[in-house]
């Protein structure tokens, strides 16, 4: 590219927007654009006989779709963050595992972690719903061992919502969590070791602080899809946890309530750009990239 | 870093790895389960071995296309994402500040369209899609599941390019290659690693996806989108069947590239 520049000044300045046009056009009119007009679709009132809608800048609906929702909303945040915490507990093991004993294999695990999801996760969500159900291999096998009552469930509770949450989003967790562990010299573990510092204090002291950037992306990346979600609600739970996507997904597709469903969305979104312009604040930008 | 707390660990991981892999044992082994009596729907409770459902593959309604369907649009919006973002990564990793204005917006937007809900996404292109009157169906599913890729693919490009020695493409350009010419014969082989892990991705969450689907299909249904609408009524063996293909396609596509990034990094 350093040629171009000696041959033509003009289009050596150009190139960095040449190269990424088609990328900003088809992110800028595929995704920014649509974000900007479900917000407008919120303001806007619409007319059910006629189906035609006008500008009123009706903010009040904001506010209708959170107080009709707010029950729903907390209990999404309440699921999402309980799946979340799970996939940070059980993932950083193996992400520090990969990270710093798997030596020449590293590739492998990583790509075991990923695995999964060459099957789709519905597929994998209703293959779920068959191995948890009561008559299903695993409850039979814990009523067998007298360890459960003959009665006991685990499907349509909102136990089995947050373990298909925190199933589904895990490598999402996992990855993050290996890359910002990549980084950290070993060496700096051995001097806390050398300087008699435990293995708590370490952690808490090297590992923890030098890793954060690396825990929080891991955080917004399981937090936000898990937040959204439906289709674990939908085929692992019941009718007392239905969570926000469920609600959205039926305003959208079954009652094609176009701007309740885009101001429920809005909020949503709101709610998910809190977490990511915080992550901005705090760690910059830049790194946010080297994460996903 | 003792070698014992290293086992622990390792013994950990592999449960792990083990745990995520249940469902997907589960569908491979319960293909090969018979159905015994009425209109065949997966059963976990096991009626003996066959391989009806292999070669009755084609037979329920609506299936193998959506199977093909899937296939199509995964193969598409790889190709498109993958050219796409490998060019923005270039943009975003060769032209620091003023050079390159905008950057930070584009990588701000970049972990947006990663972290966004799903749900968000698809419902908002599908009032993008009714404002504009866009019929649904391969189109505006292919336009969406690119868009969902190319913040991923850019994201694996720019990754591989941040080790890259500019040396030698200063080298090519002295002997008189020409940019794209240097391009092609230089800095594309280098990065290819990159491209292919970001079209693998691009493969799989193509092919994974379902909410974004599910707003933009119309009537034109993907795989996923077919059995959870089946997953109702019970779901056909034939599911897992076609689960179990695509799950030793996209596993021998991964392990191949494993070993060609392998040789890769063993030839420089």
């Amino acid at each position: 590219m350093t040629t171009t520049t000696s041959k033509s000044p003009r289009l050596g300045r150009l190139t960095p927007y040449l190269l990424g046009l088609p990328a900003i056009v088809w992110l800028a009119v595929f995704f920014v654009v649509p974000l900007v007009l479900m917000l407008a679709k919120a303001l806007q009132e619409c007319n059910p006989a006629t189906g035609v809608c006008t500008m009123s800048w009706n903010f009040a609906s904001l506010s209708d779709a959170w107080s009709s929702s707010s029950t729903i909303i907390f209990r999404s945040l309440g699921y999402a963050l309980a799946a979340t915490v799970i996939d940070l507990v059980l993932s950083f093991p193996i992400a520090y595992w990969i990270a710093f004993y798997a030596g020449r294999r590293k590739n492998f695990f990583l790509m075991m972690l990923l695995v999964p999801f060459f099957v789709s996760f519905v597929i994998r969500t209703v293959i779920w719903k068959f191995l948890l159900s009561s008559d299903g291999l695993i409850i039979h096998t814990l009523q067998n061992l007298h360890l459960v009552s003959s009665d006991y469930q685990i499907l349509g509770t909102t136990f089995a919502v947050v373990a298909g949450l925190a199933y589904n989003f895990l490598p999402f967790t996992a990855l993050p969590l290996y890359v910002s562990l990549e980084r950290l010299n070993p060496a700096l573990l051995e001097a806390s070791h050398d300087l008699y510092a435990g293995r708590i204090t370490t952690f808490r002291k090297i590992v923890l602080p030098l890793c954060a950037p690396g825990i929080f992306a891991a955080f917004l990346l399981t937090f936000i899809p898990a937040f959204g979600d439906y289709v674990n609600q939908q085929v692992l739970g019941g009718f007392t946890n239905t969570m926000v996507g469920t609600v959205i997904q039926n305003l959208f597709l079954v009652s094609n309530d176009f701007p309740g469903g885009s101001a429920l969305s809005a909020i949503v979104m709101g709610i998910s750009l809190i977490g990511i312009l915080a992550y901005g604040r705090l760690l910059g930008s830049k790194s946010i990239g080297d994460f996903v | 870093m003792s070698a014992k707390r290293g086992r622990w660990l390792g013994l950990y991981s592999w449960l792990l790895l083990a745990y995520l892999l249940v469902p997907i044992v589960g569908m491979i082994f319960f293909s090969f389960n018979d159905v015994l009596a009425g209109r065949p729907t997966v059963t976990f409770e096991w009626n003996g071995a066959t391989l009806r459902w292999y070669r009755e593959l084609t037979n329920v309604v609506g299936l193998p296309e959506a199977f093909w369907l899937s296939i199509r649009l995964a193969l598409a919006s790889m190709v498109a994402a993958t050219v796409i973002g490998t060019l923005l990564a270039l943009a975003l990793v060769r032209y620091e500040g003023k050079r390159f204005r905008g950057r930070t917006a584009i990588d701000q937007t970049l972990f947006m369209n990663i972290a966004a809900p799903e749900i968000v996404m698809g419902a908002s292109l599908l009032g993008l899609f009714a404002s504009y009157h866009v019929a649904r169906g391969f189109l505006t599913l292919l336009l969406s599941h690119t868009v969902f890729s190319i913040a991923y693919v850019t994201v694996t490009v720019r990754a591989r390019l941040q080790g890259f020695d500019r040396h030698l493409e200063e080298a090519a350009g002295d002997l008189g290659a020409t940019p794209l010419t240097t391009f092609r014969l230089v800095t594309l082989p280098m990065i290819m690693p990159g491209v292919l892990a970001g079209a693998m991705m691009a493969f799989a969450l193509s092919l994974d996806d379902f909410v974004v689907s599910n707003f933009v299909s119309g009537t034109t249904l993907p795989f996923p989108v077919w059995v959870y609408g089946a997953s109702r009524m019970g779901v056909p063996p034939q599911v897992f069947v076609f689960g179990t293909i695509i799950f030793l396609l996209g596993f021998a596509g991964a392990i191949a590239s494993l070993a060609m990034s392998r040789r890769a990094v063993k030839s420089v």
